[in-house]
């Protein structure tokens, strides 16, 4: 069957030319998602806390003008400068104007992955702004001028070793190192002279509270801390997704995220910011970007209550073994094979397809997305839209009609004997690629010829 | 009781021991009938993004078995895609469908099995299907808080000098997933070759499933790598004092046929 269009397919080859490289992977993320069980066990209500969290956000969902609109009230009335930003560009060119009005040339980046979605980094460099992400895996992807692979791990493609010889470039640290206690000392005190040199710093939001208008930035390294307390100004962007109703909700939040993403009871820092300081400014934009799309789906729209923990790739089969960037997008793995297409149908259409369905990033979301559900919706609209690759669609309709009619599925049932009892290079030839690795049993006889004969018999 | 014995198009075509092991294990419920006309649940095209392609072979599905009491199929997977997608695909299914059942659920939950004239004096590892696992919660689920009532462990053990081993992965996918063994080839078998070394690793002599097409992809790779470890489908090990040893079995094969 042709590639096609499908991009997932020709990164997941890349990406399995190294058999070793994609054990390993597998192997650091199979850790995590271990972790994540351990800790999952050790709360015996887990169940109910997933539900109660897909309530909230499917309520919060329900009404979130409303809920939007009482976040802003609220947020003005502490003094936090409030931006709606309908799309990427308007976000980033709010950003820009923000940094302009303040004279800031040197900004530090905590990681957001929506400033990704939007492509911030690369908007504002092109002004003549130094953008320095902060956390560390995402400062090793950015030294090496790539992107992230994995929402939390945004590094995780990358031995140590690899980090040593990047930083040995780039930070000058002895060459050959890989010992990561001695790589992270270094990046700290690299990072420590961009903090304290920084005009502006940009956060993300994990989640936002609609009735005290402040917000939440978790981090296990408390990089946004040492950015926003220490710049002038604090751009927080936020999805409009981000909202719960009240403070209350929070703690359900909380206690999911980081069991969720690395199996911790909760992040090394959960940040709250509410006004800014005296003298300081406090932005938040918050950005639809496609979101309203999203919501207007019935079928698609839980997937907004994705708080970005990362459980489903770290659990995903075919991640584990293809790799973040394979996805070529901004989040990879399931949850990403189900926002992406919502984005450009064509573009991404090979994404919903880069899954067994196998079903288990809908058991570990801390959210209850029915992720794997969603990726056979959008299968259904791929296929309807005419994004399938072709061979694909032609082989599809033909046995469609096969398995309609009975005769013609008896008829190609004796073909198919025939073929798969003949000589294996024939047959092989046929059903290329399942045979460049597979063999498959060619019996003389099927299941219906054995009947045929025996049912009186028995 | 008329049972409506579903045997999978590629069962039918490529596994046909595991539809007469089926046949056999039924026989001891019910009045057992394999309607000729059947073809496939629709599964392949409705997972390809071509629901609308499947309507026929529902259709189809619907004709051969709306006559039965109940319709059992050895495969979780396709009676799960049936259950979850093939009532919205063709509607005027859905009496047939809901009268339609994998072969655990059979035995487990209707019949109530608790003993079982079956002997299989080896070391096998339960490959968990996913779909029987997670879509239709046959068993625990590593991932889940919630456990299950490991309905297909519960089956196994009841047969005699069966040994069971677990897998270092419990439940991990086989990399099958329909078409996508072909479209994420590269993928598929990895993760196919993952799992093997995994049973192999803990000394499974055999895998067996609830659902042959894991079973097929994991065997292909057994085969074209000549590695030491064999698939069988559970309804064979459950009829295994029916349908005699997987060893001898060629030798009834032939003797049927020829």
């Amino acid at each position: 069957m042709e590639k096609g269009n499908s991009t997932h397919p020709v990164g997941a080859e890349a990406f399995n030319k190294d058999k070793k490289r994609v054990a390993w992977h597998d192997k650091a993320l199979w850790f995590v998602r271990e972790k994540r069980d351990k800790a999952a066990h050790q709360i015996p209500e887990w169940e109910q806390l997933r539900e109660l969290a897909a309530q909230i956000k499917a309520h919060t969902l329900s009404q979130l003008d409303l809920y939007l609109e009482q976040f802003e009230k609220n947020a003005l009335k502490n003094g936090i400068h409030i931006h709606w930003a309908k799309d990427a560009e308007e976000h980033n060119t709010i950003i820009a104007d923000i940094l302009e009005n303040h004279q800031a040339k040197k900004v530090v980046k905590s990681k957001s992955m929506l400033t990704e979605e939007c492509g911030l980094n690369p908007f504002l460099e092109q002004r003549n702004i130094e953008v320095i992400d902060t956390d560390l895996g995402e400062r090793i992807v950015q030294l090496a001028d790539e992107k992230p692979s994995h929402i939390v791990l945004p590094a995780i493609h990358k031995k140590k070793e690899e980090v040593g010889a990047l930083f040995h470039q780039h930070l000058h640290t002895q060459k050959g190192a890989s010992d990561p206690a001695y790589l992270t000392q270094e990046a700290r005190k690299h990072l420590r002279t961009k903090f304290l040199n920084a005009d502006a710093a940009i956060t993300g939001v994990n989640f936002a509270v609609a009735n005290t208008g402040g917000f939440v930035v978790c981090t296990n390294e408390g990089n946004v801390d040492m950015g926003a307390n220490l710049a002038k100004v604090h751009i927080a962007c936020m999805g409009i997704e981000k909202l719960v109703p009240s403070q209350e909700h929070l703690g359900v939040f909380l206690r999911l995220l980081a069991r969720s993403a690395t199996g911790q009871p909760i992040t090394t820092y959960s940040s709250h910011f509410h006004r800014p300081k005296k003298g300081r400014e406090i932005h938040i934009i918050l950005v639809d970007n496609g979101r309203t799309n999203q919501l207007a789906k019935p079928d698609f729209k839980s997937s907004l209550n994705c708080i970005r923990c990362g459980a489903c790739m770290n659990t995903c089969p075919v991640y584990r073994r293809s790799g973040g960037h394979s996805y070529n997008y901004s989040i990879p793995g399931p949850i990403g094979a189900i926002l992406s297409p919502g984005k450009d149908l064509k573009k991404y259409s090979s994404l919903p397809f880069a899954s067994t369905l196998c079903g288990s990033c809908t058991d570990v979301c801390p959210v209850k997305i029915d992720i794997h559900t969603q990726l056979y919706k959008w299968r259904q609209i791929i296929g309807k839209e005419g994004h399938l690759p072709k061979g694909k669609k032609t082989v599809m309709q033909l046995t469609g009609k096969v398995m309609g009619q009975s005769k013609t599925f008896s008829m190609m049932s004796a073909i198919g004997k025939k073929i798969l009892g003949g000589p294996k290079v024939l047959a092989y030839n046929a059903l290329n690629p399942w045979t460049e690795d597979r063999d498959l049993p060619s019996p003389n006889f099927t299941f219906k010829d054995w009947y045929k004969k025996n049912k009186n018999n028995e | 009781m008329k049972i409506g014995l579903f045997i999978p198009c590629y069962i039918n075509q490529l596994y046909p021991q595991v539809g007469i092991s089926t046949f056999q294990l039924l026989q001891q419920y019910g009045e057992v009938e394999y309607p000729i006309s059947q073809t496939c649940c629709g599964q392949p095209m409705a997972n390809s993004g071509c629901e609308n392609d499947s309507i026929g072979a529902i259709k189809v599905f619907k004709k051969a078995f709306e006559k039965y009491d109940i319709v059992i199929g050895p495969s979780a997977s396709c009676v799960l895609h049936l259950r979850e997608h093939g009532v919205n695909i063709f509607p005027s299914a859905k009496e047939v469908i809901d009268k339609t059942y994998d072969l655990t659920e059979f035995l487990f939950d209707i019949i109530k099995i608790k003993h079982i004239n079956a002997t299989f004096p080896h070391k096998v590892a339960l490959h968990k299907s996913c779909h029987g696992l997670r879509g239709m919660r046959l068993e625990s689920c590593s991932e889940r808080v919630k456990r299950a009532p490991d309905k297909q462990k519960k089956l196994l053990k009841l047969v005699d000098k069966i040994k069971l081993v677990s897998p270092s992965r419990a439940d991990e996918c086989c990399g099958f997933g329909g078409t996508f063994s072909v479209t994420e080839k590269d993928v598929s078998v990895q993760m196919g070759n993952d799992r093997l070394a995994d049973y192999i690793h803990n000394g499974a002599e055999y895998i067996t499933s609830g659902d042959m097409s894991c079973l097929m992809h994991l065997e292909g790779l057994i085969k074209r790598q000549k590695l030491n470890i064999k698939v069988i489908h559970m309804a064979e090990i459950l009829a295994s004092n029916k349908v005699m040893v997987p060893e001898e079995k060629e030798i009834l094969e032939t003797s049927n046929i020829h």
